[in-house]
């Protein structure tokens, strides 16, 4: 035994007699615990209560800020660490406490991208910000995607909910480039696919929310899509069906991806509080704004693809 | 300014509560209580006591109403006969008669009338619809992505339509349309408490629908001031925030039983055709895709606030049917009062 073991001495004189004499079957866990697992254990016992007796709050969306942190991101975050071994630059453009709009490129076939800008956010920002995408409608037709969406704080883009998040000082995220860029060849990597009609940027106007310009490097190397099964995507209604170096002719190993580097990127803020909320309406303006967001994007793609060199270090 | 009150659907818990605190306002001289039923006895059905609320019994789909109307002076009119559910002794278009038809030859009264200067209609949510291309969040202005085509909504939407056109010709009298959400309490008996009577409930798979609920108690106040001040406009009603109904089963202590939705639709019209319970196309939609509502109008226009929230409103229910949690919580205690120290 340890010094430890002795300072602790006469809480454990205390305690152990009267549980004893509570329960016959106290001796066989007790077992020497330190007080630092003893806490932990007892926070997980109460995790696992909360969880099974619904004693947790969700928002109005649906975000369960419990189970996306201590679960869902959890399952990711080796991914994330390890297997893409994310790095972030300039994360401290992200304000801290006030809504803003994260607008990054969109890539990788699987958008695997959003997740990973998820845990960025999340993880290495100091105010440990929630994400809250904006994502197509397709995803919340579909079982258990639709409402782990949900869960883990992202609603479908449509103009009341991007308001309303904003206004209540949410991190709000989108992909501008929706489908087209998620779904882009493999040649045409790293060059940003048109943007939407700039709804996002309507929005961030209205409620004068900075505008945060993200370029993230990596995602395009993950499923190299070198080919679509046009036909069986329109069968199956969905945009696109993948032909990758390894997908299909390995089958579920296909689905594995590649292990690129990545580099998460974040520009100066565009501030949109100059404008009046009702310049939101003026078609020319927005196009503009939405212009110049994209040519900002493209050029810190740019940039970051140069900082990080090889997708597949040390090798090619 | 309030004086004489018609209150219809009184023979149903939440309208007989709402005419009872209007009867114990001493500043109203009449209140008259419509129903085409009469109001269940006090000992038996857990009546609510009606004090001095007139009853007259009346088909609202005969223009009977007319009559009462013009018969006792009335100044407002509280609309509260829209049924959720088709009555037991008839079906789905008995309902509808009643609430649309029932409705219009109200509003037909109403128009007739010199006396009316205020009238609220008790709406519900439903008309919003529930579909994955909605926001997450409805306020009065929205429009419904899809709209309802079954049911209850359906009545709901047609009944706000001939409101609408009531109040664009009788622009001298307030009409308040309240859109609630689902009522919860110890004395409410809807399709969905209901639902969470059941020992397992079945859920569609893969969907965690949002649910919203508003306390009998709060969904009274807030009739009750309507009633008595005008508040033109249309209102969504509902407690703050939501629960997943994932989280609900839990807190109810239940066990929940995940269907593929075709299966879970086919068992919805099975136990429907057998009498069990009643499942709409229209709730099959909420219990995939959920919705939620915002109230900030309604806490502008009252300057007043449901005092329970959906989860407290839940909560309430559960307490007064015996329900706590089940075992899953209290095992975990003893588990983790052994393990840690």
């Amino acid at each position: 035994m340890s010094e430890t073991a002795g300072e602790r001495e006469p809480r454990d004189a205390q305690v152990i007699p009267i549980s004893r004499a509570g329960s016959a079957y106290e001796p066989s866990f007790d077992f020497d615990l330190d007080p630092e697992d003893d806490r932990r254990l007892a926070e997980f016992f109460a995790f696992l209560r909360r969880r099974l007796t619904g004693e947790y709050e969700v928002d109005e969306f649906g975000f369960d800020a419990e189970l996306t942190d201590k679960v869902l991101l959890e399952l990711i975050r080796p991914l994330y660490r390890y297997w893409f071994r994310v790095e972030t630059v300039g994360i401290k453009n992200v304000p801290g406490d006030t809504g803003a709009l994260v607008v990054a490129n969109h890539s990788g076939t699987i958008p695997v991208d959003a997740l990973m800008l998820q845990v960025a956010l999340h993880d290495d920002h100091p105010d440990r910000r929630a994400l809250r995408l904006l994502g197509a409608d397709l995803v919340y037709q579909l079982p258990l995607l639709g409402h782990l969406s949900r869960k883990t704080g992202h609603t479908l883009a449509c103009r009341a909910d991007a308001d309303r998040l904003m206004r209540k000082g949410e991190l709000v995220g989108v992909f501008p480039e929706g489908f087209k860029g998620v779904g882009k060849p493999f040649s045409e990597r790293y060059k940003l696919q048109r943007f939407g009609r700039g709804g996002f940027v309507a929005s961030a106007i209205r409620a004068g929310a900075p505008i945060v310009p993200c370029a993230i490097v990596g995602a395009e190397e993950i499923y190299p899509k070198i080919g679509d099964l046009r036909f069986l995507a329109r069968t199956l209604g969905l945009p696109y069906l993948p032909v990758t170096p390894l997908f299909p002719w390995f089958g579920a190993l296909g689905l594995i991806p590649l292990p690129s580097k990545w580099l998460i990127g974040f520009g100066e803020p565009i501030r949109t509080d100059e404008y009046d909320p009702s310049d939101a309406d003026d078609p020319m303006l927005v196009f503009n704004l939405t212009d110049q967001v994209r040519e900002v994007i493209q050029q810190l793609l740019n940039e970051l693809r140069l900082q990080r060199g090889h997708a597949f270090p040390p090798f090619f | 300014m309030t004086h004489t009150v018609l209150v219809t659907g009184v023979s149903r818990h939440i309208g007989a509560r709402v005419a009872s605190v209007l009867a114990a306002d001493p500043d109203i001289d009449r209140v008259i209580g419509v129903d085409t039923v009469p109001p269940p006895s006090l000992s038996r059905d857990g009546g609510v006591p009606l004090g001095r609320v007139e009853f007259v019994r009346v088909d609202l789909r005969s223009p009977d109403i007319a009559q009462v109307i013009a018969a006792a002076d009335i100044d407002t009119v509280v609309h509260m006969s829209l049924v959720s559910a088709p009555p037991r002794s008839g079906g789905r278009a008995l309902m509808k008669e009643h609430n649309v038809i029932g409705t219009m030859q109200l509003l037909g009264a109403c128009q007739r009338s010199a006396t009316v200067r205020r009238v609220v209609v008790r709406s519900t949510s439903a008309v919003y619809g529930s579909s994955p291309r909605d926001p997450a969040v409805f306020v009065e202005d929205a429009e419904p992505g899809e709209p309802p085509s079954h049911g209850y909504a359906k009545d709901a939407t047609e009944v706000e339509g001939y409101v609408r056109g009531f109040a664009r010709r009788r622009r001298d009298v307030s009409v308040s349309t309240l859109r609630f959400v689902n009522f919860m309490g110890p004395g409410v008996d809807s399709p969905l408490t209901r639902y969470f009577s059941q020992p397992v409930l079945p859920t569609v798979l893969g969907f965690d629908p949002r649910l919203q609920f508003i306390h009998e108690d709060d969904a009274v106040e807030v009739l009750r001031r309507m009633a008595m001040e005008d508040h033109p406009g249309t209102f969504n009603v509902a407690g703050d925030g939501v629960l997943l109904l994932s989280q609900c089963i839990r807190r109810a202590g239940l066990a929940s039983l995940p269907i593929p939705s075709p299966a879970f639709r086919f068992l919805g019209d099975f136990a429907r055709s057998v009498g069990a319970v009643d499942f709409s196309p229209e709730q099959l939609r909420l219990m995939c895709h959920g919705r939620a509502v915002d109230t900030g109008r309604l806490a502008a226009a009252l300057g007043w606030k449901p005092k329970f929230s959906t989860g407290a409103a839940f909560e309430d229910f559960l307490r007064s049917r015996g329900m706590n949690g089940g075992l899953s919580g209290a095992m975990l205690d003893m588990l983790s009062h052994m393990v840690t120290r």
